[in-house]
């Protein structure tokens, strides 16, 4: 086992080498030095060749990467070109915002869809199952952009019940019923997603687990059918697992768009802000700082899921 | 040669359709005739297609010309059956033209990932270790971004367009195909009939085209059509937040995003850009569906 983690953490570094020479090689995609598209074409050259040694971008591209990941490692991301603020504590507030909608939509997600995805295995063929497929298929063809707009519509516009947008206060973890309110909409929307992934691969997860033989043995030893949901799904656990993993991360990653809906003040909307006003320092951190922690929960869950199921250790 | 001639009815095997044996392809075709679901969504989407490529002629309307005098009318307006968006356009024919490039944008990054993704992921899976490393660490890296925060991101840089959206989405989707095809290519290499193949003189090119490529090429089919439902859902994703197409052009996630200012002046209006995405992104999911068990294929995780 601890062979397996020291494995599985030196692949993680190896990993997030590449994605800070990624995160940033992306602003280096467009031609030309990164200051010409901040700065207006008639700007003095001296004004210009001033900024450049004071961003750095006079030295050797390896030269600049090396000062940026030295810097990042003291966990300064720069500051904002735009606003002249730090980007780390800008990005630290905002990632609270995401957190704040991700988490319960990840729970919301997850649970249902697990319970769903079982629900409908043990009763394949008939109508829950048939019912249950095809939720599981709208809530990954949904566009979740307009899921939002279309529950706002119902539930804001023909039925005020609820509000449309915004967090209510002034941000973090909801202090009263009413800011709690503006989290049901933006956490239902994103939930969506990965109940029907969740869902489908625990559906047909569990199937297989069923059509295996133990099952059928622990049926005939007389096991009572709660007991046995048990062993069917610590079987069907990994690879549910894996896929929760991967889900956090696009809800992480992916909410920009939710976000954009409903107003919400974290960190894809501080990431849309940042590409309009060509604010590289911000978008390479938000980048960074996203990927990052894609990458460490997809450890964790690898860790996790040795844990269960001592085959994947190997 | 009359004897022979005569003759031969006598030696001709029997050819009778339940003699011979059924390749796999027909089993499938027989398989998917039998799936009413997948039938009807291949109908469905053969419309979608159909209306796009013939727009100008099942649309209504100038899709760019509106008019101040008649900006939001309700669905079911004399002359504008699905009513009007906020400068007075039509919806249905900017519907009908939109599907023109959502569709390219949604389809087209797919069709070149499968390209580009597939034979890297060939290689990958009948290449040597140190080739097997070094495609597969780098795509690794790409696997550690979030699919929507990569194709933001690289929008966000290189700038809105539809070429850019195409490329954005293209370097999204190589590295989960690659993975696919990598380990569908490492199944098929360990089979009996690739061994047997190789003892029998045949050279790597002839086992890679007759061997290898045919039993892949399913599963990166199955695989690629669910992609596409995400690629239209992310290209129409990147012109909602202004990265994608840009304006006046007609595409749902453009028209959704613009009709957005709307919601409380016509609802029902401002949903329909919606609709039409969901209704092509859940007809190639379903497809996708369809022609995996069609194909009985199981796609590694």
């Amino acid at each position: 086992m601890t062979q397996f983690i020291v494995l599985r953490l030196l692949h993680t570094i190896l990993i997030l080498f590449g994605v800070s020479l990624v995160a940033f090689a992306l602003i280096h995609l467009i031609p030309g030095n990164p200051l010409d598209i901040l700065l207006p074409p008639e700007a003095p050259k001296e004004v210009v060749e001033r900024l450049k040694v004071e961003f750095g971008f006079d030295k050797p591209l390896y030269i600049q990467y090396l000062a940026w990941l030295g810097r990042v490692f003291e966990g300064n991301l720069g500051t904002s070109v735009f606003t002249g603020l730090r980007v780390t504590n800008e990005l630290l507030n905002a990632l609270g915002n995401t957190f704040v909608l991700a988490i319960p939509a990840a729970l919301l997600g997850f649970s249902l869809g697990t319970t769903l995805g079982t629900l409908a295995a043990f009763n394949h063929g008939r109508l829950l199952d048939k019912i249950f497929s095809v939720i599981a298929i709208l809530g990954i063809s949904l566009p979740h952009y307009w899921l939002g707009i279309a529950l706002v519509i119902v539930f804001a516009v023909l039925n005020p019940v609820l509000p449309a947008a915004g967090m209510g206060g002034g941000g973090g973890f909801p202090a009263n019923w009413d800011e709690a309110r503006h989290l049901i909409l933006p956490v239902v929307t994103l939930s969506m997603i990965p109940m029907g992934v969740i869902g489908r691969i625990v559906r047909s997860t569990v199937l297989e687990i069923l059509s295996q033989e133990f099952p059928t043995a622990l049926r005939a030893k007389g096991l009572r059918s709660r007991r046995l949901v048990w062993h069917v799904l610590k079987n069907a656990a990994p690879p549910a697992l894996a896929v929760m993993g991967l889900q956090l991360g696009f809800l992480l990653g992916g909410s920009i768009l939710v976000e954009t809906v409903f107003n919400w003040p974290g960190s894809g909307q501080f990431m849309n802000l940042a590409i309009f006003r060509r604010d590289i320092p911000v978008l390479q951190g938000t980048v960074l700082v996203l990927a990052s922690f894609f990458v460490i929960i997809n450890l964790l869950v690898d860790v996790v899921q040795a844990l269960i199921d001592p085959r994947i250790r190997r | 040669m009359a004897d022979v001639s005569a003759a031969q009815p006598l030696i001709r095997p029997d050819t009778s359709a339940s003699a011979e044996p059924r390749s796999y392809w027909s089993t499938v075709a027989e398989r998917l005739m039998h799936d009413r679901v997948t039938l009807a969504v291949g109908g469905v989407l053969l419309c979608v297609i159909l209306l796009a490529i013939f727009a100008p002629w099942a649309a209504t309307h100038d899709p760019l010309q509106g008019s101040v005098l008649r900006r939001l009318k309700p669905v079911g307006t004399p002359g504008f059956f699905l009513g009007t968006d906020e400068t007075g356009r039509d919806i249905w024919s900017r519907l009908v033209f939109g599907g023109r490039l959502s569709l390219i944008c949604g389809i087209t990054p797919v069709l070149l990932a499968t390209l580009i993704g597939g034979t890297l992921g060939l290689i990958a899976g009948i290449g040597g270790r140190l080739i097997n490393m070094t495609i597969m660490r780098v795509t690794d890296v790409f696997f550690a971004f979030p699919s929507v925060l990569l194709a933001i991101a690289i929008c966000g840089v290189i700038g809105a367009g539809i070429g850019n959206t195409i490329l954005s989405l293209m370097i999204v989707f190589t590295p989960p195909i690659v993975r696919v095809t990598e380990s569908l290519t490492a199944q098929v290499k360990n089979r009996d009939f690739v061994e047997a193949a190789r003892a029998s003189g045949a050279p790597v090119h002839a086992i890679i085209r007759h061997q290898i490529v045919p039993n892949v090429l399913g599963g990166m089919l199955v695989y690629s059509t669910s992609l596409v439902s995400i690629s239209i859902i992310l290209s129409a994703g990147l012109s909602f937040l202004g990265l994608g197409v840009t304006p006046p052009n007609p595409e749902w996630g453009l028209m959704l995003n613009a009709l957005r200012q709307a919601i409380f002046v016509n609802p029902i209006v401002a949903a329909l850009p919606g609709v039409a995405i969901v209704i092509t992104s859940l007809c190639f999911n379903l497809l996708s569906d369809g022609l995996r068990s069609a194909m009985d294929i199981k796609l590694p995780s």
